[in-house]
């Protein structure tokens, strides 16, 4: 990617409150829902199991098992719908492999 | 209103817009250009403004091209192109005259023309979305373009889509609306793609179909 982009996408950032957070972390991710002309914040809590591509365009992927099923959503770093990052357990206390992707925990369950 | 501005495609990212949608554009840093010269109707038979964009070192270019520059005060710059104007319009311009990105309005639509990039020789599936053979059942026509003809007219029909070279063609895409416009970097950003690779010399001018603003 060129240098100007880069610079560009910096300064296009549309928030800078993003909490340092990496693959293997819990997170509790406030997401903006709007129904009709109602609007309200919906917690989706889960593992974070990857982050994917850099600056505007950055995204992650939360896991988690809704009822014995496991879910798994996208969601983009700078998003406006996405209010808040919470960084609930590291990845430490969650006793998780130090990798990048955490796609093996798919096989597991 | 401006007739046209050259640039160069920087590359794609995408912004989100007030309702929080997630919108592709393509960065396009264009201009400063410079009015070169205003072709009159009187003098060269047609209505028209050369533009030009681009600085480089004088030994870039060959001695006509930098005088023709120089006569006009400009500095040396690397690409010269023309755009017909209207000819109650070609008196708004004069040589030296700078276009700037700030021209444009956000909101506004318009035509980029570029390059599209080049794909070398290639078969008709891809050049001209054949559907191909079948892959197996001991088919032996794959990727082949099939029959060309009849034996009625006893040749082959001119402009018959056949294999060939594809792509570095001159483009144009038509009505993208410019998202943002960021006057420091002299950059456009323009919902969607543009034709041609990055680095590649765009020229943007107003759409000719879709001049309203939204």
């Amino acid at each position: 990617m060129s240098k100007l982009l880069h610079e560009l996408e910096n300064k296009l950032l549309p928030r800078n409150d993003v909490p340092a957070f990496w693959p293997g972390d819990e997170l509790a991710v406030h997401i903006l829902i709007k129904e009709g002309d109602k609007e309200r914040i919906q917690v989706f809590t889960g593992i974070c199991i990857g982050r994917r591509g850099s600056g505007l365009r950055e995204t992650f992927t939360v896991r988690k098992l809704s009822y014995g099923e496991a879910v798994e959503r996208v969601f983009p770093v700078h998003s406006p719908s996405v209010k808040k990052i919470e960084v609930i357990k590291s990845r430490e206390k969650n006793r998780l492999a130090p990798r990048a992707k955490l796609y093996y925990l798919r096989k597991q369950k | 209103m401006v007739p046209g501005i050259i640039g160069k495609k920087i590359g794609m990212t995408h912004v989100y817009d007030e309702k929080g949608t997630m919108v592709p554009v393509t960065v396009v840093q264009a201009g400063p250009c410079f009015v070169v010269q205003v072709k009159q109707q009187s003098q060269d038979g047609y209505n028209a403004i050369q533009i030009g964009y681009g600085q480089v070192s004088e030994k870039k270019l060959t001695r006509p091209v930098l005088m023709h520059l120089k006569k006009r005060g400009l500095p040396p710059l690397g690409t010269l192109r023309e755009i017909r104007v209207a000819a109650n319009k070609v008196s708004e311009y004069t040589p030296g005259q700078q276009l700037t990105v700030e021209a444009f309005q956000p909101g506004q639509y318009v035509d980029v023309t570029g390059t599209s990039i080049g794909k070398g020789f290639q078969g008709v599936v891809k050049r001209h979305h054949f559907r191909g053979g079948p892959a197996t059942h001991g088919s032996m026509s794959h990727r082949a373009p099939g029959s060309i003809g009849n034996t009625a007219p006893q040749r082959v029909p001119r402009g018959r889509k056949m294999a060939g070279h594809m792509g570095c063609q001159k483009v144009t895409v038509q009505n993208l609306k410019i998202v943002k416009i960021l006057p420091e970097e002299n950059c456009l950003l323009l919902e969607g793609a543009v034709p041609g690779p990055r680095e590649g010399l765009v020229l943007i001018q107003p759409a000719i179909k879709k001049t309203r603003l939204t």
